[in-house]
């Protein structure tokens, strides 16, 4: 038999629907493998052992008295601590949302619940998902299970380590400009943005709402799209959530690469990939290439202003969105203020890192009266000339690729003091952010013994043909089988 | 193009209601210097008449009909200070 930990979330289902592995067992094995590593890793920021294995005897019963088992039942979930889930505090990675209990619970955690999905924990993240390597969160540092010494990437970085680590099968993370594909890569794990709109935002603290989406991270594609099927679809809470039908994935994935087009921006990789990190791509391409799919050159002139674009945006609305943490409906108060406005200033002054001020700052001023035309109307501007590249890109393939990420992970503390290079890291992930579209990070081997990934952005709600071309990748590759040295 | 100083920075701050200290609003003013100068790059594009790209897709609007809301306990629950329904804060005007 199989160790539960190796399985993934539609095998564990599929084991426990059949009365072969019981949830209960599943949940140990990971919770056991979880408490063995998580001194390592930190990829949690909380754990609730007892309450999973509760939850996973419940199923049980419940299997046993003949109830149907959903898609996901038995699946244990790793949730990004920027979701609310029931029992759970949401601290956002934030010293100012310490102990924050939120009263309601994101609609991608109760439909992935529902399908019979036990959440152990919640997952480390830059605060309020602003960064690139997980160090900006205010509680604990989360190392990459493949080196300790590097970072598990960002902001997503505890689900992606989690994940990779074997604790979970499954995980939720935010992708606001490559938050679940960044760190999905540099663990050598796959993870899903789905299509800006595709899945409901409700329970999900904002970042920056044009371009924030929800989306799982696994080990295996299969896992994506059974996850993507489940928490995809439209929300009455939430009025962004699109209408559009929401496939069965899974049954796309056996059609493959067969007849597909996949565009290179030869031009924009020119701007700088580290050389093996190259070589992984090209491999991958290749292999795409013989099981059916055609690569093609595509032109995107303007996805080289994508990272300023992307930086005014998003700081614009995080000034915005985040004004609302005030110290007075929610989180955590600086004592002894004089008076309201010195309320405000003191609470966030201390509850906010250096990483969150900065971009509060940025976007404030960029909205600001005598600057609004020049920085975020420009902005705005430009995200439309990239948009429009992905469009005319589009008529001549079906998938864009490039690396996920410029080069594999990087040393703790390595750009910590150097913002910008930073936001260099996301050089990749940010354009499908700003066009609103579908992108999937996979794992494509190694570099220098450090996990990369192939990164595919596909026509707005066209999830389907990513995974395709992902389980054809999957099919000619042994790259989603490889593990840490844990 | 404008250039971040100190006074730059103490005044978006204070829109921001953001409390800085002077080594903050230093460091910041720095920070924020060598950013903005990064994405002078795109003042170079010609947009004249691109319009601003604002969103995704269009909202889907529900029927404007009364439903339940969260509840004045559960709204006041995560409060840290709130007196017979209502939240508490310092006085409004500074003494």
């Amino acid at each position: 038999m199989t160790e539960p930990t190796r399985l993934g979330a539609a095998e564990i289902q599929q084991r426990v629907a059949r009365r072969e592995l019981r949830a209960e067992e599943v949940m140990r094995a990971h919770l056991d493998r979880t408490a063995a590593l998580e001194p390592r890793v930190g990829a949690f920021l909380a754990l609730d052992a007892e309450r999973a294995l509760d939850e996973a005897r419940r199923l049980d019963r419940a299997l046993s008295g003949g109830a149907e088992a959903g898609p996901l039942a038995g699946v244990p979930l790793a949730v990004k601590d920027i979701l609310h889930a029931p029992g759970f505090a949401t601290t956002c990675g934030s010293k100012l949302l310490r102990g924050y209990r939120p009263a309601f619970t994101a609609t991608v955690v109760a439909r992935l619940q529902a399908a019979g999905a036990i959440v152990v924990g919640k997952t480390n993240m830059d605060e309020f998902a602003m960064g690139s390597s997980t160090e900006h969160s205010a509680y604990a540092t989360t190392r990459n299970p493949w080196d300790p010494g590097r970072v598990p990437g960002g902001s997503s970085g505890g689900s992606a380590a989690a994940v990779a680590a074997g604790m979970v099968p499954l995980a939720l993370g935010t992708d606001t400009g490559g938050s679940i594909r960044q760190p999905a890569a540099l663990c050598g794990v796959a993870g899903l943005k789905p299509t800006w709109g595709r899945a409901s935002r409700y329970g999900v603290v904002a970042f920056a709402s044009s371009l924030d989406q929800v989306g799982p991270l696994a080990r295996r594609v299969e896992d994506l799209a059974l996850a993507a099927s489940v928490l995809c679809g439209h929300d009455p809470h939430d009025a962004t959530s699109a209408t559009d039908p929401v496939p069965d994935f899974r049954a796309a994935l056996p059609r493959g690469a067969a007849g597909l087009r996949i565009g290179v921006p030869r031009r924009f990789l020119a701007q700088g990939v580290e050389p093996e990190t190259l070589a992984r791509f090209e491999e991958s391409l290749r292999a795409l290439q013989a099981a059916g799919a055609a690569i093609v050159d595509v032109e995107l002139p303007h996805l080289e202003h994508a990272i300023p674009t992307y930086y005014l945006v998003a700081t614009a609305e995080a000034s915005s969105n985040l004004a609302r943490f005030d110290g007075v409906r929610y989180g955590a108060r600086a004592e002894g203020a004089r008076d309201l406005l010195h309320l405000y200033g003191e609470t966030r002054d201390h509850g906010f890192g250096d990483e969150v001020k900065r971009r509060i700052l940025l976007g404030t001023f960029a909205l600001s009266s005598g600057y609004y035309d020049a920085y975020y109307l420009k902005a705005q501007q430009v995200r439309t000339l990239v948009r429009r590249d992905f469009e005319q890109a589009f008529a001549g393939c079906d998938a864009i690729a490039t690396p996920t990420t410029p080069a594999p992970a990087f040393r703790l503390g390595e750009k910590t003091d150097d913002p910008l290079q930073m936001y260099l890291a996301d050089i990749f992930t940010v354009p499908a952010n700003l066009a609103g579209l579908p992108a999937l990070s996979l794992p494509c081997g190694l570099a220098a013994g450090l996990p990369v990934g192939l990164q595919l952005v596909g026509r707005r709600f066209e999830e389907e043909t990513l995974l395709r071309l992902g389980a054809a990748l999957q099919g000619a590759t042994a790259h989603h089988t490889l593990a840490p040295p844990l | 193009m404008p250039r971040i100083d100190e006074k730059t920075v103490d005044s978006v701050a204070r829109l921001a209601r953001l409390q800085l200290d002077p080594q903050e609003r230093a460091r910041f003013a720095r920070e924020l210097e060598s950013i903005l100068s990064w994405a002078e790059s795109l003042q170079a594009l010609d947009t004249t008449g691109v319009p601003p790209m604002a969103g995704g897709a269009s909202a889907e609007l529900r029927d404007d009909a009364p439903r339940d809301g969260l509840g004045r306990d559960a709204a006041l629950g995560q409060a840290p200070d709130h007196e017979d329904g209502l939240f508490r804060v310092p006085r409004v005007l500074p003494g």
